[in-house]
């Protein structure tokens, strides 16, 4: 049973478990499904600086703190006591086109340990890939009211056109990130 | 003291529960952080699959959430379905601005580089890449300085 579960799961079984998220929020408490309000909350609990954007009573949505809590201990229970005991199988273009970039690890992890390293937090790499990729993805969702769940999933659910634009833009970003950017982004961080 | 009790008149109305304690939507963020890991969403490579059009893996995900949640708010629209301390459910529309593109395309550069969005960052962080923490901090900076540009401070 274990090992049956340790293995990755396939889209089909993962994609509608995550989909169910949507009426299990809503039927437990009137909540819609959205991640990206909780760096909000964080805010706004911490360090609400007097600011109009953060001065509102948190606590009322304490439940999303509680969910991206759950996230991160899922994160472990997912990840290290179910940890997937193969190697990951990536699709050879991709491992092509990163090996150019000069990543050199496919094999450890869901992540490649030469770029996520504590080593490489005060590095060129470190505030690339770590401290400006989170400013934007902070940055970016608060501005677009909402992240891949709140706009992507809970919005297109509920058939909302301003959420698609959202996803849509998530998009594009994405693919001009990954194929303009990218590679420019890591001769910079020393690759 | 019995007689007091008594001559309170109590409404003859669905009875009021309790919400859901909050302890509660950390459950079910645990078993959405293991399907997180377990489907592989978390990984740096399956985002840069998915951006490189090397897989079907992440549209497939995506793609049958919005499904399945598609039909559930129908289903739960149709039927007017309550929530279980029986209060309606009711799901506020998006309002359309244009932070939508702009925050949505710096996101979405973001999320290329990071291959995380914040759901993934905690689940990162727990799935044993501790430095992801570097990553959610500036995370929450990011909505901070958008907090503080908006309030016009």
């Amino acid at each position: 049973m274990i090992e049956f579960i340790s293995q990755p799961w396939p889209w089909y079984v993962a994609g509608p478990l995550i989909g169910l998220t949507v009426p299990t929020l809503l039927i437990l408490g009137n909540r819609a499904f959205g991640i990206s309000s909780s760096l909000r909350h964080i805010c706004a609990a911490c360090m609400p600086a007097n600011l109009d954007f953060f001065t509102y009573d948190w606590r009322k949505e304490a439940w999303n703190l509680w969910f991206v809590g759950g996230i991160l201990v899922g994160g472990f229970v997912g990840g290290v006591l179910l940890t997937n005991p193969h190697a990951m199988t990536i699709a050879p273009a991709t491992v092509q086109a990163l090996q150019t970039l000069g990543i050199g690890d496919f094999t450890s992890g869901l992540l490649p340990a030469d770029l996520f390293n504590w080593s490489n937090v005060l590095t060129m790499k470190g505030l690339i890939f770590f401290v400006f990729g989170g400013f934007l993805v902070g940055f970016g969702t608060r501005w677009a009211g909402g992240c891949t769940s709140g706009h992507a999933i809970m919005g297109l659910s509920n058939l909302q056109w301003p959420s698609l634009v959202a996803t849509i833009s998530f998009m594009v970003g994405g693919f001009a990130m990954t194929h303009l950017g990218l590679p420019w982004l890591m001769k910079l961080a020393g690759f | 003291m019995n007689t007091q009790l008594e001559e309170i008149e109590i409404p003859v109305v669905v009875p009021a529960r309790r919400p859901v304690g909050n302890w509660v939507y950390g459950i079910v963020g645990l078993l959405f952080g293991i399907v997180f890991v377990k489907a592989e969403v978390i990984s740096w490579f399956r985002i840069q699959e998915m951006f490189r059009l090397d897989s079907f893996h992440m549209y497939g995900v995506i793609g049958s959430a919005v499904l399945v949640g598609m039909l559930s708010v129908q289903l739960i629209k149709r039927f007017r379905v309550k929530t279980l301390d029986g209060s309606p459910i009711s799901i506020a529309p998006k309002q359309f601005n244009k932070g939508q593109i702009y925050g949505g395309l710096l996101f979405g550069c973001g999320w290329a580089i990071t291959g995380a969005c914040p759901g993934p960052l905690f689940a990162q962080i727990g799935a044993g890449f501790g430095v992801v923490s570097v990553t959610l901090l500036s995370a929450i900076a990011g909505t901070w300085v958008y907090g503080a540009v908006s309030s016009g401070k």
